[in-house]
C-alpha cells in the first residue's frame, strides 16, 4: 500500500483549495486539536485535583454536597494523621526498595553483559524461558513461595521481601540491560581481548564504565515497579514490614478512616514514584517501551 | 595460539558461571514453583487435610472440573465472564484513547511535553493509590455523580463499581455452543479474508475448517460440553465499567507512548510523498500511517492483554474482595488460598489464570525473538 503512494509524481503542483481557504481550515483544525488535548488534560487531572482539594482539608470540611469544592481553610491535618498511620510503612518501602532495586540492577546488569556478549549454545533457549518469568501471573507461584520462606525462614519480613523481588525482577532487569549491551560494538571488546583482558576486565574496564544510562533506566523501572507493588507485599510480609501499598489500602479498606486522610496517604504512597517520573521521564518511558520485549 | 583459545574458553566458562545463579533461581523459582502449584492442584490440599496431618491425596483433575461445572464454585465461572469483557473492552479502550491522544500529540503542538506528562504520569502511580483514589470518586451518593448538579442537572444515578445491572446475560449450561458460535464466527471471518487476498489455498483450508465446526454444532455437539446441574445466569456486569474507567485512566498513556514511538519512527519524506500524491491530511493517516501502526497495535494488545488477565490489586482496592460484580480470578485464587485455606482450589485457579496469560504471551515471546536479529 505504501509502495504505490511514494511513487514518483513530485512535480504535480498541490492540489485543493485556495491558500487563504486553507489557512482558515488550517486554523480551526488547530483549534480542534488543542480544545482536545486541553479537555482530555483536564480530565486525567481530576483524580489529582481530588486528591489535592480532599487532602488539604480538615474532616468537618469533607461532606458529600461539597467534595469538588475548593476548602474553605487549607490545613495539613488530614497528612499528619496520613503520615502517622503510614510512616513505618514508608520506612519498609524505602528499605525494601533500596536493596531490591540495587541488588536486582547489578544482576540484571552481569546477566545482560553475558547474554549480550558472550553467547554460548543454548542461549536462545534460556533467554526467552527467563523472559516469560516476568509475564507470569504470581499467583502461580506464590503457595509454594509462602511454603518455601517458611521453611528458610524469611516468612514475614522485608529480607524474604527483597529477596522474592530480586528474583523476580531479573528477566526485565537481565532484558533492558541485554539490549543495551548489544548497542556496543564487539570491536570494542575485541580490541580489549587482543590486549589480554578476560571477562572481568573486559566488564570493568569497557562495559561497566558506559552502562549509566542502562542503571538510570532500570533503576527507576525498578524502584518504580517495586514501590507500587502489591501482591507480594500483601502476602508474604506481617504487619510489621508491611510495604506502604499494603498500608495504605488496610487505610482505605477499613471503613472508619476519613476521606481525607484516605486521600493524603494515597498522595504520600503515590509521591515518590511521582517525583521519579516528573523529574527523570524520559528513562522512565525507556524501561517502559523495554518491557513490550522488543522496545 | 593455543594459550588464547583456552584464554577465550576459559573466560567462556566464567560467563557461564556469572549467569547460573540467575538461571538457577529462575528455573526454582518460576519453573519449579509453577510445577509444584500444578501439583498441588491435583490434589486435595487444604487446611482440613493440614490439620488432619494426613498427606494430601490425588483426585486428578477434579479440582479443575469442579471450577468449571461444581455448583459451589459460582464465583470462579462469574470471574472468567467478568475476565473475557474487561479484557476486551479494557484492551478497546486503551488502544482508541492511546492512539487517539498520540495522533494529536503528533501535530507539532505547542507544550507537547507537557501534555505527554499528563497522560502518561498515571503509569508512575500504583494500583492500589488508583483504586483508593477512585474509589472516591465512583462513590455514589457524590464523587462524579454529583458533577451534572454544578451545571443544574440532576445528580447522577450509575452506581459504579457497586451496580447491580447486568446485560447480554447468557446460561452457563449454554457455554459449549455460545463458544462454538464464536469460534465459528471468527474462523469465518477469517476464511473470508483469506478469499479476499487471494491465498486460495489457506481460505480452502479454513473453510473446510469453518464446515466441520458446522457440522460439530448441527450434530449438537458443544451441548455436550456442560455438565451444569442447574442453570446459572452469567452477563455482563455493568460494575465493570468503573475498573475500566480506571484502569484505562492509568494505562491508555502507556499505548500513547507506544503509538507516539511509532509515529516518530515514520519519516516525514514518507508522508509528504503522500500528500504529494493528492493525500489529504486524513488520507495520510488512513493509507500510510494507520498501517505502519499495526506491529504496535499487535504488541500493546497482548502488554495490556496480559496485565488485564493478572488484575489483581486495583479490583482489590474498589471491591475489597467481596464484591463479585467486578470479582477477578487473581481476587478469588488469593481469598481461595489465603483467607479460605483451600490450597488445592487456588492452585487449580492460578493454574488457570497461567494458561490464560501463557496463551497470549507464548506466541509472541517466540516469535519476537525469533524475528529478531542474531547477534
Amino acid at each position: 500500500m505504501t509502495g504505490t503512494t511514494a511513487s514518483p509524481t513530485r512535480a504535480m503542483p498541490r492540489r485543493g483549495p485556495t491558500i487563504t481557504l486553507w489557512g482558515v481550515r488550517r486554523t480551526v483544525s488547530r483549534v480542534l486539536i488543542y480544545g482536545l488535548l486541553i479537555g482530555m488534560s483536564i480530565l486525567f487531572l481530576v483524580p489529582v485535583y481530588m486528591v489535592l482539594v480532599t487532602s488539604f482539608k480538615s474532616i468537618d470540611q469533607v461532606s458529600l454536597p461539597t467534595m469538588w469544592q475548593f476548602p474553605t481553610r487549607f490545613t495539613l491535618e488530614s497528612f499528619a494523621r496520613a503520615l502517622d498511620r503510614l510512616a513505618p510503612n514508608f520506612l519498609n518501602s524505602t528499605v525494601l526498595v533500596f536493596w531490591a532495586t540495587l541488588l536486582s540492577s547489578m544482576l540484571g546488569s552481569m546477566n545482560g553483559y553475558v547474554l549480550a556478549k558472550w553467547r554460548f549454545p543454548g542461549a536462545n533457549i534460556l533467554f526467552p524461558l527467563m523472559l516469560f518469568g516476568m509475564f507470569i501471573p504470581y499467583q502461580a507461584i506464590l503457595i509454594p513461595l509462602v511454603q518455601f520462606l517458611r521453611s528458610i525462614g524469611l516468612y514475614g519480613g522485608l529480607p524474604g521481601l527483597i529477596l522474592v523481588h530480586v528474583v523476580y525482577g531479573i528477566p526485565i532487569t537481565t532484558l533492558i540491560f541485554r539490549n543495551y549491551y548489544a548497542e556496543v560494538p564487539n570491536e570494542m571488546l575485541e580490541a580489549g581481548q587482543i590486549d589480554g583482558a578476560g571477562f572481568w576486565k573486559l566488564y570493568r574496564y569497557i562495559i561497566f564504565p558506559i552502562s549509566l544510562p542502562g542503571f538510570v533506566v532500570v533503576i527507576i523501572w525498578q524502584f518504580t515497579q517495586i514501590w507500587n507493588e502489591f501482591l507480594f507485599g500483601v502476602t508474604i510480609t506481617g504487619p510489621e514490614s508491611q510495604p506502604i501499598t499494603v498500608a495504605l489500602q488496610n487505610l482505605a479498606g477499613s471503613q472508619i478512616v476519613e476521606w481525607n486522610v484516605q486521600m493524603a496517604g494515597a498522595f504520600l504512597a503515590g509521591l515518590p514514584t511521582l517525583l521519579v517520573y516528573i523529574f527523570l521521564g524520559r528513562y522512565f518511558i525507556r524501561g517502559l517501551l523495554a518491557g513490550s520485549v522488543k522496545g | 595460539m593455543l594459550a588464547r583459545l583456552s584464554r577465550l574458553n576459559r573466560d567462556r566458562v566464567m560467563a557461564f558461571l556469572v549467569l547460573l545463579p540467575s538461571l538457577i533461581l529462575i528455573a526454582v523459582f518460576v519453573y519449579g514453583f509453577i510445577g509444584w502449584t500444578a501439583y498441588t492442584s491435583t490434589t486435595n490440599s487444604n487446611a482440613m487435610q493440614q490439620l488432619s496431618g494426613q498427606p494430601a491425596q490425588s483426585v486428578g483433575l477434579q479440582n479443575y472440573a469442579d471450577l468449571f461445572t461444581g455448583a459451589l464454585n459460582t464465583r470462579f465461572r462469574i470471574d472468567v465472564v467478568n475476565t473475557v469483557f474487561f479484557t476486551v473492552i479494557f484492551i478497546a479502550v486503551c488502544l482508541i484513547l492511546g492512539l487517539g491522544l498520540a495522533i494529536l500529540l503528533d501535530q507539532r503542538v505547542r507544550g507537547e511535553s507537557i501534555f505527554r506528562t499528563i497522560f502518561l504520569f498515571p503509569m508512575a502511580l500504583s494500583f492500589v493509590v488508583t483504586g483508593v483514589v477512585w474509589k472516591w470518586l465512583f462513590n455514589p451518593s457524590s464523587g462524579i455523580n454529583v458533577l451534572p448538579t454544578y451545571f443544574g442537572q440532576p445528580a447522577g444515578t450509575f452506581r459504579w463499581f457497586i451496580s447491580e445491572e447486568r446485560w447480554l446475560e447468557f446460561n452457563w449450561q449454554n457455554i459449549g455452543q455460545i463458544l462454538a458460535v464464536v469460534l465459528l464466527d471468527v474462523v469465518i471471518i477469517v476464511a473470508l479474508w483469506y478469499w479476499s487476498k487471494k491465498r486460495t489455498q489457506a481460505a480452502a483450508l479454513i473453510t473446510g475448517l469453518a464446515l466441520l465446526l458446522m457440522n460439530w454444532i448441527l450434530l449438537e455437539g458443544p451441548k455436550q460440553i456442560s455438565a451444569l446441574a442447574r442453570p446459572e445466569t452469567h452477563g455482563f456486569n455493568v460494575a465493570l465499567i468503573a475498573v475500566v474507567v480506571a484502569a484505562g485512566w492509568q494505562m491508555s498513556g502507556y499505548t500513547m507512548a507506544m503509538y507516539l514511538a511509532g509515529l516518530r519512527g515514520i519519516s516525514e519524506e514518507l508522508r509528504e510523498a503522500a500528500r504529494v500524491d493528492g493525500a489529504g491530511e486524513w488520507g495520510v493517516y488512513r493509507h500510510v500511517v494507520l498501517p505502519l501502526l499495526q506491529p504496535i497495535t499487535l504488541s500493546a494488545m497482548i502488554v495490556l492483554g496480559h496485565i488485564s488477565l493478572k488484575i489483581f490489586d486495583l479490583v482489590y482496592t474498589l471491591g475489597g474482595g467481596d464484591n463479585l460484580y467486578i470479582d477477578m480470578p487473581g481476587i478469588n485464587m488469593f481469598f481461595t488460598t489465603f483467607r479460605s485455606n483451600e490450597f488445592a482450589r487456588g492452585a487449580a485457579i492460578a493454574i488457570v489464570m497461567l494458561i490464560m496469560v501463557a496463551v497470549v504471551i507464548v506466541p509472541y515471546l517466540v516469535n519476537s525473538l525469533r524475528t529478531e536479529t542474531q547477534l
